[in-house]
C-alpha cells in the first residue's frame, strides 16, 4: 500500500466569516466575548507570574536543595520541603489505595450489577459526597473518624501489622492514616462519577460478546469491560489523585502537621497545601514568606501535570465528549 | 469440570456482592457525616444563634449572625465578578471557540480547574491584600471567583453547544443579527443550564475555606463592609473545630449544619433546573 500524501488539514472557517463586520451589533458582541473570555489566559499568566517572583529570593537561595532537604527552621532561615513533598505524596496515596477499591466498586455495581431503579438514587449520594465542603469534612474528622480510629480500627491494625514499620509507635490521633482515610472518602465521589461515565462508553457489544462465549456477569466485566476501558479509568483515578494532592482544609485538620519523614502511618505527618494553610500568615520574614510561595509554585506544577495526564487519559477513550465535568 | 464451573459461579456472586457492600460503604460515608451533623449540631440551632454575634470565649451563648451574612456578601460578591466572566467566556467557546484562541482558552480553564484552591488564595494575597495593605472581603471574593469561572466556562460551553442548530439557523434566515440570535435565541434556549451550572458553580465555592483564609481573614464582629476583614461560615467552623475551648465544638456543628444546608439547597435547585431541562426537545 502506498502511503497516502498527509496535507496538514486547514482549520475549519468560522462558520460566520462572511457576515463579520456587516452588524455593528456582532462586533461588539464577539468583541466583549472575546475579551471575558481572554481573561482566563491572562489570569494563568499572572497566576504563575505572581507566585515565580514571589518565589524568587527562595528559589534563588536554596536551589534544588529545597526540594531534598528536610530542615524547615524559620528562626535560622533554612528551608527545605521534602517532609510536605512526602506527606503530600504519602497521604494521596494512601487515600488511593482506599479510594481506588471502593469507586471502582461503585462505579462497576451501578453500571452493569444495580437494578435499574436504584442506579440514579445512589449515583446521587455517592456525588453529593463531593458537595461536602472541605472544612465540614475536616471537623467530622476531628471529632468522629479520629476516635473512631483510635478505638476499633487502630487496635486490630497492630495486632495485625504491628511488625511492619508502617504501624509503628503511638497512635495519638492526628496522622497520616487520619488524613488518608478522609481523603479517600473525599475523592471517592470523583473517581467513582468519571469511572462511572468510562464504562458507561464501552459498547454494549463487549458485554454481550463475553457473555455470549458463557462467562458469568463478573468474568464479562473483568475481561470485556473493565479492559475495554482502562486508559480511562486509569484516568479518573489520577484525576482523584489530583484533588487529593491539592485538598488544603480536612488534610490541615487531622494530619498532624509535623515536619517529619516517618515510614508509619500512625504519626503525624504534613502536606503542601497544610504547610501553607497553617504558616502562611505566621511568616515574619521575607524568606520564609517566599519558600512558602515556592511550596505554593510546587504543588500547582504537580496539579497541572497530574490532571493534564488524567484529562489525556480520558480523552482516549471517550473522545469528545467532556467526561467528568459532572463529577464536579 | 463440575467443580470449575461451581468456582466461577462462586466467585460470580461474590464479586456481586462485593461491589454492592461496597457501594453501600460509599453511601454509609454519606449518611454517617450528615448524621453525625444534625446529631451533634441541632440542638445548638435556635433563634440566637442565626441573629446573634459570638460571644468572647468562655461565656455561653451567641451566634454566627456575622458569618452568614458574610458568607452571603462574599460569595454574593464572587458572583458578580465571577458569572458574567465564566458565562461570557462559555459562550465564547461555545459561539466562536474553534480556533486558536479557543483552544487555548478550553485549555487555561482546565489547567485553572485542577489548581488547589489554597494556590489561588495565596494568589489573591500577593494580589490584593499585599498592595492594598490590609485583608478584605473583596479578596475573598475575587479568590472565589478565580475558582468559579474555569469551571463554569467550561460546563456552560457544554450546555450551549446542546443547543441544536437548526434553532440558530432558523433565527439567522429570519434575518436576526448574529449576536442578538446568539443571546435570544441560543443562550435563552440553554438558560436551564446555564442556570444549572451557575448553581453548581455557587454550591462548589460557598463551603470553600482555604482561599479565604489569607483574604477575607475572618471577623468576630457584625460587618458589611466589603473593604474590611470579614467572617464567613466555613472560616467559623474551622475556628471552632480548631480552637481549645469546650463550647466551640458544639458551635462548629451547628454551624456546619447551616453551611451544608447551603449547600445541599443549590445542589437541589440545580438538580432541579436540570431536569426541566432546555426546551425545545434539546439533548438532556
Amino acid at each position: 500500500m502506498t502511503a497516502l500524501p498527509i496535507e496538514p488539514v486547514p482549520a475549519p472557517e468560522p462558520r460566520w466569516r462572511a457576515l463579520r463586520g456587516v452588524n455593528a451589533g456582532d462586533r461588539i458582541y464577539r468583541g466583549t466575548l472575546t475579551v471575558l473570555a481572554v481573561t482566563l489566559p491572562l489570569l494563568l499568566l499572572a497566576l504563575v507570574g505572581e507566585l515565580v517572583v514571589s518565589a524568587w529570593p527562595a528559589i534563588r537561595r536554596f536551589g534544588p536543595h529545597f526540594l531534598w532537604t528536610s530542615v524547615w527552621d524559620p528562626v535560622a532561615g533554612v528551608f527545605g520541603a521534602a517532609p510536605m513533598i512526602f506527606g503530600t505524596i504519602a497521604s494521596s496515596l494512601l487515600a488511593l489505595v482506599i479510594a481506588v477499591p471502593l469507586s471502582l466498586g461503585v462505579a462497576i455495581f451501578l453500571t452493569e450489577f444495580a437494578p435499574k431503579r436504584v442506579r440514579q438514587p445512589i449515583a446521587f449520594l455517592v456525588e453529593l459526597l463531593a458537595a461536602i465542603p472541605s472544612v465540614v469534612y475536616g471537623l467530622w474528622g476531628v471529632f468522629v473518624l479520629i476516635p473512631f480510629l483510635r478505638a476499633q480500627v487502630v487496635p486490630p491494625l497492630r495486632v495485625v501489622l504491628g511488625w511492619t514499620p508502617f504501624f509503628d509507635g503511638v497512635f495519638y490521633g492526628n496522622s497520616l492514616l487520619a488524613g488518608g482515610v478522609i481523603l479517600a472518602i473525599m475523592i471517592v465521589p470523583y473517581i467513582a462519577a468519571v469511572s462511572r461515565e468510562v464504562l458507561l462508553a464501552v459498547p454494549g457489544s463487549q458485554r454481550e460478546a463475553a457473555l455470549g462465549m458463557g462467562a458469568t456477569r463478573w468474568e464479562a466485566v473483568w475481561t470485556a469491560v473493565v479492559p475495554y476501558g482502562r486508559a480511562g479509568l486509569i484516568g479518573a483515578i489520577i484525576l482523584g489523585l489530583g484533588r487529593a494532592l491539592g485538598e488544603t482544609m480536612a488534610v490541615t485538620m487531622l494530619i498532624g502537621n509535623r515536619h517529619d519523614i516517618g515510614l508509619s502511618v500512625l504519626q503525624p505527618a504534613y502536606t503542601m497545601a497544610a504547610a501553607i494553610a497553617n504558616e502562611f500568615s505566621e511568616a515574619t520574614t521575607n524568606l520564609y514568606l517566599s519558600a512558602l510561595f515556592e511550596v505554593g509554585l510546587l504543588l500547582f506544577v504537580i496539579t497541572v501535570v497530574v490532571n493534564a495526564l488524567a484529562r489525556l487519559l480520558i480523552w482516549q477513550v471517550a473522545r469528545g465528549t467532556a467526561v467528568g465535568s459532572r463529577a464536579l | 469440570m463440575n467443580a470449575r464451573r461451581v468456582r466461577r459461579r462462586v466467585v460470580n456472586g461474590m464479586m456481586t456482592g462485593l461491589v454492592g457492600v461496597l457501594s453501600f460503604l460509599a453511601v454509609l460515608a454519606l449518611v454517617l457525616i450528615l448524621g453525625n451533623l444534625v446529631v451533634k449540631g441541632a440542638s445548638s440551632l435556635d433563634w440566637n444563634f442565626f441573629v446573634k454575634n459570638p460571644v468572647p470565649a468562655g461565656e455561653s451563648g451567641g451566634g454566627v449572625a456575622n458569618a452568614i451574612v458574610g458568607t452571603g456578601i462574599i460569595v454574593g460578591l464572587a458572583c458578580l465578578i465571577g458569572l458574567p466572566v465564566g458565562i461570557g467566556a462559555g459562550l465564547y467557546l461555545a459561539e466562536f471557540g474553534s480556533g486558536r484562541l479557543g483552544w487555548i482558552v478550553r485549555f487555561v480553564a482546565d489547567v485553572l480547574n485542577g489548581t488547589p484552591s489554597i494556590v489561588v488564595g495565596i494568589f489573591a494575597w500577593t494580589w490584593l491584600v499585599k498592595p492594598m495593605g490590609h485583608f478584605s472581603a473583596l479578596a475573598g471574593s475575587v479568590a472565589l471567583a478565580i475558582l468559579m469561572v474555569p469551571m463554569l466556562a467550561r460546563t456552560t460551553e457544554e450546555m450551549v453547544r446542546l443547543v441544536p442548530h437548526s434553532l440558530r439557523e432558523a433565527a439567522l434566515a429570519l434575518g436576526y443579527p448574529r449576536w442578538r440570535t446568539s443571546l435570544r435565541i441560543v443562550a435563552r434556549t440553554a438558560l436551564a443550564g446555564i442556570v444549572t451550572s451557575s448553581l453548581v458553580g455557587v454550591a462548589r465555592i460557598a463551603g470553600e475555606t482555604a482561599p479565604l483564609l489569607f483574604t477575607a481573614l475572618g471577623n468576630l464582629n457584625f460587618t458589611t463592609h466589603i473593604l474590611e476583614p470579614m467572617q464567613a461560615l466555613s472560616l467559623q467552623i474551622y475556628t471552632y473545630a480548631t480552637g481549645p475551648f469546650d463550647e466551640w465544638p458544639r458551635l462548629a456543628w451547628a454551624a456546619a449544619i447551616v453551611l451544608m444546608g447551603l449547600v445541599l439547597l443549590l445542589a437541589v435547585a440545580a438538580r432541579s433546573a436540570i431536569r426541566q431541562g432546555p426546551p425545545h426537545g434539546a439533548a438532556r
